[in-house]
């Protein structure tokens, strides 16, 4: 089963939620850092990380002795990465979502394909828990396949959690898109409920059974717990505003090894998320 | 010769638009002729991302030597340069105006992009 943990805000304390979780139990579980662009779980684990793969995607690239300038591949990108000159067809790499479309469009056989690497996978292991990490190179924008990848690696694992990307574009939906339980994590501020709603939105369009975690509860006012009861979301675990946890948090040392107590309560989030699952399944 | 410029609306009297990729029109001015045709770049408004690449790509159909905006980011600019397009960036006041400094001589063609690409 897959739980991800998303948020529609970012620093909302979704690493902080999916780490925990990970390291709040004894059975065998896979972490995937799906935040490719800024992937910091690493910063939280007992392990060293070793290089397990490259990660590619195929780019289209235009033989202008054979362009003919008619425009089909331009005509067939939905990206608006191909532009017609006089000299040709002019494909802009960093536009290109390397969909292949202009590849079939192509009747003179002008356009050919090579693989070109855009981000890396690494993995390690300790005791019971196997993560698995994406990284994006840095200049490049093409999230997705990464998370793709990543997330390819976790397959076998009985339980995998997801540290997705925040916001609610692509990389999120490559994240959560096929997760069976979604945690929302958020902050009980005006602002966290904002970037809560967009989230909430986004799930459900997915059709993700989810939950919300608070964060850093305590502060801020009473609109999210509002909008969740309004809504009919549950609330299914909230974290303190516990200054010691974030001071052990700069130092890389998550809130499970600071206190049994903080076991506990990530261990029942993790337990809540996986009765979400079932509860749907019984349906 | 032909000028295009960017255009806010179908109104030669009216300011031109000083943005490229997401400018609703181009004017294409026809010296040969003295005649002014109106291009529809509509499309581009929303698009979520490459709106200067395809904003190049509706200059380049119209047959224009010269392009008049406000700023040109490098997409579109190498576009542009590849298809033998002069482009001028900072214009601004009306079409009609900025058409008659042009012929005075007093807009010069811009050796690079003005401002930088970005994302969506």
């Amino acid at each position: 089963m897959k739980i991800a943990v998303a948020s529609g805000k970012g620093g909302t304390g979704k690493t902080t939620v999916a780490v925990n979780m990970a390291l709040s139990v004894d059975f065998p579980v896979t972490l995937v850092d799906a935040d490719v662009e800024e992937p910091n779980g690493i910063f939280f684990l007992p392990l060293t990380l070793e290089k397990s793969g490259d990660v590619s995607i195929r780019e289209p690239v235009v033989n202008s002795s054979r362009c003919t300038s008619c425009g089909a591949c331009a005509k067939a990108c939905r990206f608006n990465a191909i532009a017609i000159t006089p000299k040709g067809a002019m494909i802009f790499p960093e536009l290109c979502h390397a969909c292949g479309g202009c590849f079939m469009a192509c009747r003179e056989g002008a356009i050919t394909e090579r693989e070109r690497v855009i981000g890396a996978l690494s993995q390690g292991k300790a005791g019971n828990l196997t993560f698995i990490q994406g990284e994006l190179n840095v200049g490049e924008a093409l999230a997705p396949p990464v998370i793709r990848e990543a997330k390819k690696r976790a397959e076998e694992a009985s339980l995998i959690i997801i540290d997705s990307p925040p916001g609610t574009a692509c990389p999120m939906v490559a994240a959560v898109g096929d997760a069976d339980f979604v945690l929302l994590v958020t902050e009980p501020t005006p602002f966290g409920l904002n970037d809560l709603k967009l989230a909430v939105e986004t799930v459900r369009t997915l059709s993700r059974p989810f939950g919300v975690v608070i964060n850093r509860d305590g502060i801020g006012d009473e609109g999210v717990r509002d909008y969740c009861a309004r809504e009919g979301i549950e609330i299914v675990g909230s974290v303190p505003d516990d200054r010691a946890v974030a001071e052990h948090y700069s130092r890389g040392i998550p809130a499970v090894v600071l206190s049994p107590d903080y076991k506990a309560l990530f261990k029942e989030i993790l337990r809540k998320a996986k009765e979400g699952i079932s509860s749907k399944e019984d349906l | 010769m032909k000028i295009a410029l960017t255009a806010r609306e179908k109104n030669i009297d009216t300011e031109m638009d000083p943005r490229f990729g997401r400018a609703p029109f181009f004017v294409v001015y026809d010296t040969e002729w003295g005649s002014y045709s109106f291009i529809d770049n509509e499309q581009n408004l929303n698009a979520a991302q490459g709106a200067g690449v395809q904003a190049a790509q509706n200059v380049v159909k119209t047959g224009a030597d010269v392009l008049i905006t406000g700023s040109c980011g490098p997409k579109a600019f190498r576009v542009l340069q590849t298809s033998g397009i002069d482009i001028v960036v900072g214009a601004s006041g009306s079409i009609k105006e900025v058409i008659e400094l042009y012929n005075k001589g007093e807009l010069k063609a811009a050796q690079g992009p003005d401002v930088e690409g970005h994302w969506v």
